[in-house]
């Protein structure tokens, strides 16, 4: 569900490219379970097996344990040891075989979607990234301002004792003055400029009693120098990365007392609003740096309350609905035709022609789309051109709703055509031959017998093909991107899929709103999850007849 | 029985063995970034502006007794630098345009960056007001680029003085069938604010009011106010339903090429296209983007390409020294402009290749009114539905209701 979501990064999804998958291998119930070889191979691929599982847990650990998360670890050792215990016991035959599917379709499936219902209960966005600590240091650091008519110092970083771990101290230089002064966390003190040397630009090379570090050296007590705050009267000299330091001031700071942001020049206050994750001020005004709250069901509420959402939303589904079939559709019955032709036994240098039909299929289709996209430029494109014609076709709605099917015909056709040339083969040819002994038409024994049995292989496969372009954000938006718009709405085009209109609402506006896109995305997989169900349970009454 | 015992036996010391190679190998691993000697400073720049920065921030760690290494991120440079640096995994320094600035403050990405007055004022005084955000600087610019008007000069020798003069000039070259098209403005489908916004200025439109420190105010929107309704009727009489000027079908993937291609005389552009058009040899000038006659003057956004310090980054201090202190040097900005044609923001980078760059100029002269690309979160708001109802007017809807609903639709994403 996130990955349309991400935007264009998708775009090497095909339509129908999703491998069909094989059914896992059943345990040989037949033969009892002492009777099983033992063979060299087995131990050893066990051997490496666990052993990568057990190198993986070790590698996993380290962040954990740096992290301090002890129910993660709990959890990753108890995983680890069941994993262990599942493979070296001769007991549990069929969790074998299942856990390791489990374990996958939990890493990569239900968490995903679990972390999407979780997201879509939060805030969570551009300017509501982290916890309310990160938007406090980031409020104060950015308001960090050099005290107006203050000394620039040279700077040069310095310690009492070993570089690495003794105290930090700032030597600065006054440019004008070539005063050296040394200031630590209690304040600034001049030193005798006997005891230092300082190079032209100011900076102090060598002071008695003081160790000058190197970049090298001071870079790796990088965060003590940027928290280093040497107090003045009139603010406090920090330094400007390692070779400069000013006086500065910050001038906005939290207040734990009245759980505010205070302006010290001001006296203006932010208040924490805690349903919001902002600092708000008396009359409205928010601080940018936020943070990330529950907001319970606001981000539902707002698809369904919102007008601009909820409004277009009824005509949106009913084209993503003709799209998706439309697609799905077309490029089945497309596939299915030039596999009957190529099946017919009369056909001559059929192998010629499918390596020519698939050629669609070989080629990126995010280029195809955007290749196609500029075929059918009103001007300039080739379709026009070729044709004599002067169709705005992205201009207006039927002919860019045309367009995209079109595009969706050719891009996905090869597809469904080899999957139904695999499955005409596998139909013996005894079923239509007795079909003409019994004097049916060829039409009839198509009717009759090829296409339901083509229908049971292939059914799944139209379902999953459906699923994926009901949500095929690439070939909307590497296309038409929803145009055309009618003039008085710009958030809803006519070729807009859900997914696509969906995507402009969370994340064309100010920023991304990561909380609100993933409680769309619950609504679009209710819907696609109603369909398959329905769908899958269609052809399972489907099967039961013709099997 | 004997068989099974061994071999799970062999099986448990050859599991152990592993996972304990696989302890040691990670070890030293986990241990290294933090503890190398000095660290390594980290900067994250797209594929061209790596190339560039590399020599330079390879240099700065050779002096400097540090490792220094640039990463390429040729996708969202933005968005992967938000999320990676909220995960604690960013660089110390990111190079990017300054229209994210709004962006990554309010997400606490990058720390302001403290000039000196002298470093300041060693910049073009645009580049720094396109850096400052809320009254902070949070960057060091290097580049700048905006909009301009080239032409082929064999074609048109005369640089027009009003769009009117312009389409005159075109339409005559276009009934005399040496071009195809009047002008070579990109639209496309959805509107393309960035390269309208000249005409939408000219014509008296704005997008944000100014606050009283200078500072765009995300609450005063210009669009669907009055002014941006006389505007757009301006455009749309140079749209497809009239003088058939600005065309949707133009869009960003084939107006350079037409203007190449010698099928329109005129195109408005940016510094990115001059390596095209000296490419196809065609004689070209490049002036300001004409006004509209009587109207104001055609205002192009101006963009800052800068250097920003990451506010979570392991080598602040180090990555502060870097961005403050050494990316002010015009050597630097001199090898950017080598890598990439854009006039530097540095004064002096600026005069020494203004010399064997007449172009460069020419750009800043066409820029010289330009108003600073908002950095306004807000701003973000603006793009889509601005470029739509462009697309729309051109189209041939209506403006007075067609902006309208661009200005509801925008002021209501704005929070």
């Amino acid at each position: 569900m996130s990955t349309p979501l991400s935007g264009p990064e998708s775009v090497t999804r095909t339509p129908g490219r999703e491998p069909a998958g094989s059914p896992p291998p059943r345990p040989r119930a037949s033969r009892s379970r002492d009777d099983a070889p033992i063979t060299l191979t087995g131990i050893a691929g066990k051997v490496l097996l666990l052993g990568l599982t057990a190198g993986i847990a070790v590698w996993a650990a380290f962040p954990l344990v740096a992290a301090e998360m002890w129910t993660g670890l709990a959890l990753l050792a108890a995983s680890t040891a069941g994993l262990f215990y599942l493979y070296l016991t001769r007991r549990h035959i069929p969790a074998k075989y299942l856990v390791p599917g489990t374990l996958f379709l939990i890493a990569f499936q239900v968490f995903p979607v679990l972390y999407t219902a979780s997201t879509a209960f939060t805030n969570f966005g551009d300017g509501h990234r982290g916890s309310k600590d990160e938007a406090i240091v980031a409020i104060g650091s950015s308001s960090v301002t050099q005290v107006p008519g203050s000394t620039e110092y040279a700077l040069s970083i310095a310690t009492r004792g070993d570089p690495a771990t003794g105290p930090l101290l700032f030597l600065v230089t006054d440019p004008a003055t070539r005063a050296v002064s040394v200031g630590d966390a209690k304040g600034l003190r001049p030193l005798d400029a006997a005891d230092v040397t300082i190079a032209t630009g100011g900076k102090v090379t060598a002071a008695d009693g003081y160790n000058v570090l190197t970049f090298g050296q001071a870079n790796a007590r990088s965060k003590e120098i940027t928290d280093l705050v040497v107090p003045t009267a009139g603010g406090a000299v920090r330094s400007s990365g390692l070779s400069r330091a000013y006086e500065g001031k910050a001038v906005r700071a939290y207040d734990a007392g009245c759980d505010c942001i205070r302006d010290t020049e001001t006296g203006q206050t932010w208040t924490a609003d805690e349903q919001a994750g902002a600092f708000v001020a008396a009359d409205g005004e928010r601080l940018a740096q936020g943070w990330k709250v529950n907001v319970g069901l606001k981000n539902f509420t707002r698809v369904l309350t919102d007008e601009n959402i909820s409004g277009p939303f009824l005509g949106t589904l009913v084209w993503n609905f003709a799209f998706a079939i439309g697609s799905t559709g077309g490029t089945f019955l497309l596939g299915m035709l030039i596999a009957l032709v190529l099946h017919s036994p009369r056909m001559r240098g059929t192998n010629f022609y499918r390596v020519l039909l698939v050629l669609p299929y070989a080629m990126p289709s995010f280029a195809m789309l955007l290749a196609w996209r500029d075929m059918f430029n009103a001007d300039f494109g080739l379709i026009n051109s070729l044709f004599g014609l002067n169709v705005d076709w992205f201009g207006q709605e039927w002919t860019a709703r045309f367009a995209v099917i079109l595009v969706q015909l050719w891009l996905g056709y090869p597809y469904m055509f080899l999957v139904a040339t695999g499955a005409l083969q596998a139909i013996p040819r005894e079923l239509t031959e007795a079909t003409s002994v019994d004097g049916a038409s060829p039409w009839q024994s198509f009717r009759a017998v090829t296409l339901p049995l083509l229908l049971v292989a292939l059914s799944p496969l139209l379902i999953s093909s459906f699923a994926f372009n009901f949500n095929n954000f690439n070939a909307i938006y590497l296309t038409t991107e929803g145009a055309p718009f009618p003039a008085d709405n710009p958030t809803n085009g006519a070729t807009d899929l859900l997914i696509t209109y969906t995507y402009r609402l969370a994340f064309g506006g100010q920023g991304a709103q990561f909380g609100f896109a993933a409680a769309i995305s619950l609504f679009i997989f209710a819907i696609v999850a109603v369909v398959s169900a329905i769908s899958f349970r269609r052809t399972r009454k489907q099967e039961e007849v013709y099997a | 029985m004997r068989i099974r015992t061994a071999g799970v036996v062999a099986l448990f010391a050859l599991a152990l063995a592993a996972s304990g190679c696989g302890g040691d190998s990670d070890k030293p691993a986990a241990k290294e970034t933090p503890k190398a000697a000095g660290g390594k400073l980290v900067i994250w720049a797209d594929d061209k502006r790596t190339a560039a920065v590399k020599p330079f921030a390879e240099k700065f760690g050779q002096e400097n007794g540090v490792t220094v290494e640039v990463q390429a991120v040729s996708k969202d440079l933005q968005t992967n630098f938000v999320t990676a640096s909220q995960q604690g995994s960013g660089p110390d320094v990111v190079v990017g345009a300054h229209d994210w600035i709004g962006n990554l403050v309010q997400n606490g990405a990058i720390d302001p960056v403290q000039l000196a007055a002298e470093q300041k004022s060693a910049f073009n005084e645009t580049a720094v007001k396109a850096v400052t955000f809320n009254g902070q600087v949070y960057g060091v610019p290097y580049a700048q680029e905006n909009l301009a008007l080239i032409r082929n000069t064999e074609l048109a020798p005369e640089a027009p003085k009003t769009i009117e003069d312009l389409v005159a000039a075109g339409k005559k070259l276009k009934a005399a069938k040496k071009v195809t098209e009047t002008l070579c403005l990109q639209v496309g489908q959805n509107g393309d604010a960035y390269h309208i916004y000249p005409l939408y200025t000219s014509a008296g439109g704005y997008l944000f009011g100014t606050g009283a420190n200078g500072d765009y105010d995300p609450k005063d929107l210009g669009v669907g106010k009055p002014e941006s309704v006389e505007a757009f009727k301006k455009i749309g009489a140079l749209g497809e339903k009239g003088e058939g000027v600005l065309k949707r079908s133009i869009s960003d993937t084939n107006s350079i090429s037409t203007f190449t291609s010698k099928k329109c005389a005129y195109l408005v552009s940016g510094p990115w296209a001059v390596a095209d058009v000296k490419k196809a040899n065609i004689s070209y000038d490049i002036s300001a983007i004409p006004g509209f006659a009587g109207g104001k003057e055609a205002q192009p956004f101006v963009g800052v390409q800068a250097f920003y310090v990451a506010a979570k980054g392991k080598n602040k201090a180090l990555a502060q020294e870097f961005v403050a202190n050494y990316t002010t040097t015009p050597e630097l900005a001199v090898a950017l402009y080598n890598a990439e044609p854009r006039p530097p923001a540095l004064t002096a980078a600026l005069d020494q290749v203004k010399g064997s760059d007449p172009d460069l100029a020419k750009f800043q002269e066409a820029g010289k009114n330009g108003q600073v690309l908002p950095a306004i979160p807000a701003m973000a708001a603006i793009w889509d539905p601005f470029g739509k109802a462009e697309a729309a007017v051109i189209g041939g809807a209506d403006p007075t209701s067609t902006i309208t609903t661009a200005g509801k639709t925008i002021s209501g994403q704005i929070k």
